[in-house]
């Protein structure tokens, strides 16, 4: 019987089987932000375990609310640098050099295929884009991932999303994960690994398939998951070209981990993505989605672009080019956030940030920011916000606040008339 | 061993994420006993019945709701919320996995009961006292008229250990 490339990871990392449904895992990357990490390294203080397993698989950054907002936030960050410090933690990533977690890791090059990564943060999920098992976690869960480099796991299975056709211009992948979510429902693949597959995928980018993985949480599941790839491999070369005599041998090396044709699934399902709309949420869940068109119209208050799900280069670039010459309407407050600096500086590189600027953006340093109401850009109660973040929930963005999920050209085409608008009907002209 | 139940509270809705159960201005908290005051502040139920102030939130040790429980957000700030509030049993249709994982890392229980079931404890009368007993894998609840409910539930064997060994950390410590 085949393997899933989750059975092959977890196979691979095996560290003990407490019982026949539960892996303990040897762990590749643990990774840590300031805001569920503090209070692991104050408990793991008072109970005189100070420890790290190993500095250089730990990966350190502020993100969440950087620079600080108030006092408390400055001390979650002294905590966090306090202890980098004091355990040689090489990769460390502070102001001026920090970023949203899940675009500044990847870009340090530090997930490779059929590596294990664990965070306190659900979208973690993210990185399985490399064809790494990346899994969010709880702070218990990190503490233990700090001290001993393992984490436990029931026994992976797997379901098999088949994504297929030709995506119509203006749709991208979180139209597609939106549509897929919207399929499974909120708790569809819950202790299930989303395993994307198909021609789609394959043509993706990385950027692409990290927006897909991204979510795989809000439908519940432990994580998502693509086929490591010559995509894959050209997108780490920079850090793999002492390793491999060449992106050949590298992608070569990678099909080791690829789930084989036999390999088995819980489910399966197919989306053909050839008739797929934009799509938008319409209220606090992230499964309640509907056709763009159905909720054109809708006035919002607020537009953030950004997050760890559609803050990389090509989310800026796709809002760019909507945004190019035009401005957007008095009533919306329009919010850029680059995911990370070197993010940010292709943006100025290119000209990006001039046009976002010159349409009446306002461009925020890289930070979780709005995403999830910590700091810049909260929602008054009763106002409305279209954003490229990954939830809705009630009160996410701000007590009483209502966020619309979209991709980076729905959003700006959105900023641009301040009511939900079909993207579409701008690529036309 | 560790008592769980007591008295129970009740609310009827699917998919409670951990937004609602701790808001996420709060995370900027290092104690968690300061997150006491704020647990499902920010809940809204349709027919507006929720209120987190009520006296049988308070003195809740129990925590009964409907499908996919602790949704969303990683923060284990919601199990601690729970448990500064004394709550170390929640009963749901189901958890969302981190959720779980992180309940039973403390050392406490998420118990799974099908939806004829969790209809049973929703229909009860006013005042339900909930005593769980992990080890039987049996809960009983009773309400003030005196109807009684007996609930059989399996944990995964490993959870179980968990909350013997008093959680994960605990457990990992003198093992790996």
């Amino acid at each position: 019987m085949g393997q899933t490339i989750a059975e092959k990871i977890f196979a691979a990392h095996l560290r003990d089987s407490p019982t026949p449904d539960n892996m303990v895992l040897g762990i590749d990357v643990v990774m840590c932000h300031e805001i569920t990490t503090p209070i692991a390294i104050v408990d793991l203080m008072d109970k005189g375990m100070d420890r790290v397993f190993n500095p250089d698989r730990i990966k350190a950054v502020i993100d969440h609310v950087t620079p600080p907002k108030d006092s408390k936030t400055a001390t979650q960050a002294k905590i966090m640098r306090d202890w980098a410090r004091r355990h040689a933690i090489k990769d460390f990533f502070d102001i001026g050099r920090n970023g949203v977690c899940h675009a500044l890791f990847p870009e340090k090059g530090f997930i490779r295929p059929g590596y294990t990564v664990i965070m306190g943060d659900s979208h973690t999920c993210t990185h399985g884009a490399f064809g790494a098992f990346a899994a969010g976690i709880g702070t218990t869960d990190l503490e233990v991932g700090i001290l001993k480099g393992v984490c436990a796991f029931r026994k992976p299975r797997s379901m098999k999303i088949e994504v297929v056709g030709e995506m119509q211009r203006g749709v991208s992948a979180k139209d597609i994960i939106l549509n897929i979510i919207k399929q499974l429902t909120v708790n569809g693949a819950t202790d299930l690994i989303m395993e994307f597959t198909g021609p789609v995928i394959t043509s993706m980018d990385m950027s692409s398939r990290m927006t897909l993985c991204n979510m795989s949480v809000e439908a519940g599941a432990t994580s998502g998951i693509c086929m490591p790839d010559r995509v894959t491999a050209q997108y780490l070369w920079p850090f793999i070209q002492q390793e491999y005599a060449s992106v050949e041998a590298a992608v070569e090396d990678f099909t080791k981990w690829c789930s084989d044709d036999d390999a088995v699934y819980e489910k399966t399902l197919r989306i053909d993505v050839g008739t797929l709309s934009p799509q938008v949420t319409y209220d606090y869940k992230p499964d309640q989605v509907k056709d763009i068109t159905e909720m054109a119209g809708t006035p919002v208050d607020q537009v953030y672009i950004g997050s760890c799900t559609n803050g990389r280069i090509e989310d800026i670039r796709a809002a760019a080019s909507i945004l190019k010459g035009r401005t957007i309407t008095d009533n919306v407050r329009g919010i850029l956030t680059p995911a990370t600096p070197a993010i940010y500086s292709q943006a100025l590189d290119e000209g990006l940030i001039k046009i976002f600027m010159d349409s009446g953006f306002c461009v925020l340093n890289p930070t979780c920011g709005a995403c999830l109401g910590m700091s810049s850009g909260v929602l008054a109660e009763g106002e409305v916000c279209a954003s490229t973040t990954n939830r809705n929930f009630n009160g996410r963005m701000g007590k009483g606040g209502m966020v619309h999920l979209m991709s980076p050209v729905s959003a700006a085409a959105t900023a641009v008339t301040g009511e939900i608008t079909d993207p579409r009907s701008f690529l036309d002209k | 061993m560790k008592q769980f139940g007591g008295i129970a509270t009740f609310i009827d809705r699917d998919d409670i994420n951990t937004d609602e159960i701790i808001p996420a201005k709060y995370l900027t908290e290092i104690t968690k006993q300061a997150l006491k005051p704020h647990l499902l502040e920010d809940l809204r139920l349709e027919d507006g019945s929720f209120d987190p102030h009520s006296e049988s939130v308070q003195n809740a040790t129990v925590l009964v709701a409907r499908s996919n429980f602790g949704c969303g957000s990683s923060r284990e700030h919601a199990v601690w919320a729970l448990e500064v509030n004394n709550i170390t049993v929640v009963i749901a249709g189901s958890f969302a996995r981190i959720f779980r994982q992180n309940m039973f890392n403390c050392g406490i229980l998420a118990v799974e009961l099908p939806d004829e079931e969790l209809d049973r404890l929703f229909g009860l009368a006013p005042e339900v006292r909930i005593d769980v007993d992990p080890a039987r894998e049996k809960l009983i609840a009773t309400d003030a008229r005196g109807t009684k409910i007996e609930c059989s539930f399996s944990l995964n064997p490993f959870d179980r250990e968990l909350v013997a060994a008093g959680g994960w950390l605990a457990y990992a410590d003198g093992k790996y």
